[in-house]
């Protein structure tokens, strides 16, 4: 029974799936333990019908599904080749746990609306699938746009000002750049080469000049904002407003992934490798993908809020993807491959990491977090094992990409991305680092006391126990939901969920360093090799 | 016994026309519905036969009135190009009877419900008429019916402003209507001739030695029917129209009125005049072009700017229908194409963003935009209808309107204006301003004591609303019926071919 089923009915099951659960989880708004229980049945039978795709894909495979034909010589198709497969790989299988930490998140933190936050997940994924799997660059803006929508009301789920501000902010830059750049992009591409199908080897060979070609790679690359190149990253840290699980699926893996994947499918499939590195005018890549990891490596330094600092540390991350692609040697683009499957596991992780302490310790700056790893032990290896990653050191997954990106680069003598990763790296650490150190290796007696903490204060007056804590009264609360919560100073871990699901993800970001075979095979395979 | 197969052009006018002298001898404005409701929804068929039959023979449908052959008498001609206007007309015209019971009833005084709908069925027959004739005489009487019976229904708003809106679109339609017929006249003085077919057999020959009354009548013609389209800057009435008229004849004409003017542009440009002078004669594209894009922009700002959201919709129609005239304006084959496409998006989607309004203005006489604070949590079926719908007007992939603006954007890079493609999008950009500006109000503000009672509106009002709602997704994805005959009319009006 199980084995009768077609890759081909598989590609569309996995569309179907999360759509289906959209439908399905406001049909149990008032129970909301079978309202989670669609969402981890429809995460579990997607992950199953992706994971099943692998097979067939690596055995060479190319399963195809042919809809309407929307506009003159195109329809909304799909193809599953191997660089689509791994992106949908890794979205569904963190979408998994990522449920289990939204359960975890939202019950713990009482938020408003989980009906419709859970239905609007659920049509983020299925979006995700969709643009991993499209055949052709219009079904790939068609997902990608309603990947846009459907997490829009995610980043402003807290309906508060602030909400609202960021969301304008996500919604025009992405729309805005999608619309006026990456459209125009692709009516040319598809005037020019007559198809706007993904091809191994490009389309656009010997079809545009050298210059229509950097211009066109330029449309593209800042048309795409979710790859959040600079300039146009100003979404990403303005969507940290969102609630965490938000932040950790969406703006570490689905959406931001979805730009650097598409980024890298159209380098690779529309354009091709040796037809841009033939023009020589995608070199303005490598600089801008550059100045971006480089820069905002430098403004992640200077946060003192976590979600903000993980917001800009992602920025820099995803350039390296584009960097990967910039580089263009086979073996970079595998790197930059690579990347985007280690790179979500081990950013996911981070947030996730921040979500439990905001969960357990309402707290949300760094300065905060002195000997916090004693309180949340879990928590913060987990949030190490992370930070290695980050940084690209052994035995994390984040060491894979790197390796392979510098490989590519000294391969054909190209020392300014070598001197790139090389600096960002030492940023990297910079930045990381001292929130590890912190956690483990100061104790919280050096944080100036609060009128709370006074012994006397707390002992003499009771009331102490129910003012907000002064902490959160000063600073500009991230999160928004201005909660006067008690605060708690005996906190432990955060309430089991979200544990689990961060020792998950961390221990994925180590498996993946032993492990690499899946998303290395699948990156091979995208090159023909 | 005749075969009523034969004579369904003329049917096609005369089911509204008798629907209309019926009603007005009903007292009862159910009575009244009734029968308007019968006509309306006869309607569709009789354009879909028609449209079909073309299709399928691939030969224009021509009638003759009494008998009196072409050029003589009156000729009524359905090509592929006029039945699309036809079905598009008539399809609307169903989906606003329906919602037009409860609404009407709610907005219209209970003695002149019936004199309402009598207006309504003469506004359809002449906007039908227009569409159905090959007769340029014939289509000035049914342009000149239909506004007549528009001014009525405009004048019938609530507001007192309504009135004054009325006597802006009287006197602005009537120096339209008037160019028009001054167009005709020269044209009729020239050839000796009023059929369309037969006046572009013979402006050509005419060309030689009478170019100027020639000239002079395109460009009567051409402002005239821009008046009634509403082409920046001669759409200084329709704001004010659409803003005050009762909800439902807004919805009717934003679908239908300025559409079937589009039509008769095309047709006199393409079919009449295209094909008897030079383009050089008169830069009369160019100056379309220029004046397309102006709307797009300059309208889309008024509309971001515009508190009162029915006339944010009135000027985001201004603007949309300078995306109609810029394919026109092209004069190629995609253009052409883009044009039709979006008459027939356009119309789904700026209906139902009106059924949209209707439906809060039923539930809470509300229209101003921050007044709606918290209306989605109230109305949520309704203002995701809306949502979905703006979306379209927006042009975001799967809806309706992306497709007429990917068609728009070939169709300039055909014509090697690649620049043109930057200010399509970049316009579409105002409307995610505007239709975002909405979706905030409503969604997130906490509702607002204004709103506190509001909730979904009656299911006739409501089922029209997601129709059409459903079928802005649909036709932007199953795109077969409308690009197939958009393009094959194209095609057809190019070629000279009618």
């Amino acid at each position: 029974m199980i084995t009768s089923l077609t890759p081909e009915t598989l590609a569309l099951l996995a569309t179907v799936i999360p759509l289906v659960a959209a439908v399905l989880i406001p049909l149990f708004a008032r129970h909301p333990n079978l309202r989670e229980t669609v969402t981890l049945t429809s995460a579990g039978l997607l992950a199953w019908v992706v994971w099943s795709l692998l097979g067939p894909v690596l055995a060479g495979a190319r399963p195809e599904l042919i809809g309407v034909e929307i506009v003159p010589g195109i329809a909304l198709a799909y193809r599953v080749e191997p660089l689509g497969l791994l992106y949908a790989l890794v979205a569904s299988t963190l979408w998994i746990v990522n449920s289990i930490y939204s359960i975890g998140y939202m019950r713990g933190n009482n938020e408003p609306r989980q009906t419709s936050f859970y239905v609007c997940f659920a049509v983020a994924i299925a979006s995700a699938i969709a643009i991993a799997f499209s055949k052709n660059l219009v079904t790939m803006f068609l997902a990608y746009e309603a990947l846009t929508l459907s997490t829009y009301p995610l980043v402003t789920h807290k309906a508060t000002d602030d909400a609202r501000k960021s969301g304008r902010t996500y919604l025009l830059l992405l729309i805005g750049t999608s619309m006026m750049l990456f459209l125009p992009a692709i009516i040319l591409t598809s005037v020019l080469a007559g198809t706007s199908d993904f091809t191994s080897g490009g389309i656009l060979d010997g079809r545009a000049t050298p210059l229509v070609l950097g211009v066109l790679l330029a449309l593209f690359v800042f048309g795409i904002g979710k790859a959040a190149v600079m300039p146009v990253h100003f979404w990403l840290p303005a969507a940290m407003v969102a609630p965490t699980p938000v932040s950790a699926l969406l703006h570490a893996v689905a959406v931001v992934k979805a730009g650097v994947f598409s980024i890298l499918k159209i380098v690779v499939y529309i354009f091709g490798i040796e037809t841009l590195r033939e023009a020589g005018t995608a070199n303005w890549l490598v600089w801008l993908a550059g100045f971006t990891i480089i820069v905002a490596s430098l403004i992640a330094l200077r946060q003192n809020n976590l979600k903000k600092r993980l917001a800009y540390s992602t920025v820099s991350q995803l350039s390296y993807v584009v960097l990967g692609a910039a580089i263009l040697t086979p073996i970079s683009v595998v790197g930059a491959a690579v990347h985007i499957a280690g790179h979500a596991c081990a950013k996911i992780t981070l947030f996730f990491a921040a979500g439990a302490i905001y969960t357990a310790a309402h707290k949300t700056e760094i300065s905060e977090l002195d000997g916090i790893g004693h309180k949340m032990p879990w928590t913060m290896t987990a949030f190490t094992i992370g930070a290695l990653a980050m940084i690209g050191l052994p035995p994390t997954a984040g060491f894979l990409g790197k390796w392979f990106m510098l490989s590519g680069a000294f391969e054909t003598s190209q020392w300014l991305p070598v001197a790139i990763i090389v600096a960002s790296t030492i940023l990297n650490a910079l930045y990381f680092l001292p929130i590890v150190h912190r956690a483990f290796f100061r104790s919280p007696d050096h944080v100036p006391l609060d009128p709370d903490e006074m012994p006397l204060g707390a002992a003499s007056v009771g009331a102490a126990a129910v003012r907000p804590h002064a902490h959160d009264g000063g600073r500009k609360d991230v999160d928004g939901d201005g909660d006067g919560d008690t605060h708690d100073h005996d906190h432990g871990e955060a309430p089991f969920p979200i544990v689990l699901a961060l020792s998950i993800t961390a221990a994925m970001t180590l498996a993946l360093f032993f492990y690499p075979e899946v998303p290395l095979s699948l990156a091979n395979a995208m090159i023909g090799r | 016994m005749i075969r009523l197969s034969e004579h369904l052009p003329i049917i096609q006018v005369l089911v509204p026309l008798f629907g209309a002298i019926l009603t007005a001898f009903a007292r009862r404005g159910t009575t009244a519905w009734a029968i308007a409701a019968t006509a309306s929804v006869l309607a569709p068929f009789v354009s879909a036969a028609m449209l079909w039959t073309v299709f399928e023979t691939g030969r224009p449908i021509s009638y003759v009135m009494g008998s009196w052959a072409a050029p003589w008498g009156i000729e009524y001609r359905v090509d592929l190009l006029n039945g699309f206007v036809l079905l598009l007309v008539s399809v609307i015209g169903v989906a606003t009877i329906s919602y037009a019971r409860k609404s009407v009833a709610a907005e219209i005084d209970a003695h002149k419900q019936a004199w309402f709908y009598t207006m309504y069925l003469l506004c359809l027959t002449g906007l039908l008429g227009i569409a159905v004739t090959g007769d340029a005489f014939n289509a000035f009487v049914f342009l000149e019916v239909s506004s007549l019976a528009t001014y009525v229904l405009i004048g019938l708003g609530r507001h007192r402003r309504a009135l004054l809106a009325a006597y802006q679109y009287l006197i602005m339609g009537t120096i339209g209507a008037t160019f028009y017929i001054i167009g005709v006249g020269l044209l009729y003085v020239v050839t000796g001739t009023l059929n369309f077919a037969d006046l572009a057999d013979r402006l050509g020959p005419a060309m030689d030695t009478q170019a100027r009354p020639i000239l002079a009548a395109l460009a009567f013609m051409t402002v005239g029917i821009c008046l009634k389209l509403a082409l920046f800057p001669l759409h200084a009435w329709l704001p004010n129209a659409y803003a005050y008229a009762p909800s439902f004849a807004t919805a009717f004409l934003a679908g239908t009125a300025t559409k079937v003017a589009v039509y008769l542009l095309m047709r006199i440009f393409f079919s009449v005049f295209a094909i008897a002078i030079p383009a050089s004669a008169l830069p009369v594209t160019e100056v379309i072009v220029i004046l397309s894009v102006a709307a797009m922009f300059i309208a889309s700002f008024s509309a971001i700017f515009e508190e009162n959201a029915k006339r944010m919709l009135a000027y985001s129609s201004v603007a949309q229908i300078g995306y109609i005239t810029l394919g026109i304006g092209l004069a190629n084959q995609l253009g052409l194409s883009a044009s039709l496409i979006h008459v027939f998006n356009h119309a789904l989607m700026k209906t139902a963003l009106f059924f949209a309004l209707g439906a809060i203005v039923y539930r809470t006489g509300l229209v101003n935009i921050s007044q709606l604070s918290g209306i989605g949590r109230r109305m949520p079926l309704t203002i995701a209808a809306f949502v979905v719908a703006g979306l379209g007007i927006i042009g975001v992939p799967g809806t309706a309107g992306f497709i007429s603006k990917w068609y728009l954007a070939m169709a300039a890079i055909d014509k090697g204006w690649w620049w043109m493609v930057f200010l399509i999008v970049a316009s579409s950009l105002l409307a995610v301003v505007y239709v975002g500006k909405f979706i905030e109000v409503a969604y997130f503000r906490e509702p607002g004591p204004d709103v506190a009672e509001a909730h979904e509106p009656p299911i006739s009002m409501l089922l029209p609303l997601l129709a059409l709602a459903f079928a802005t997704v649909y036709f932007g994805i199953d795109t077969r019926l409308t690009t197939s005959v958009a393009e094959a009319a194209a095609s057809a009006l190019l070629g000279g071919a009618r």
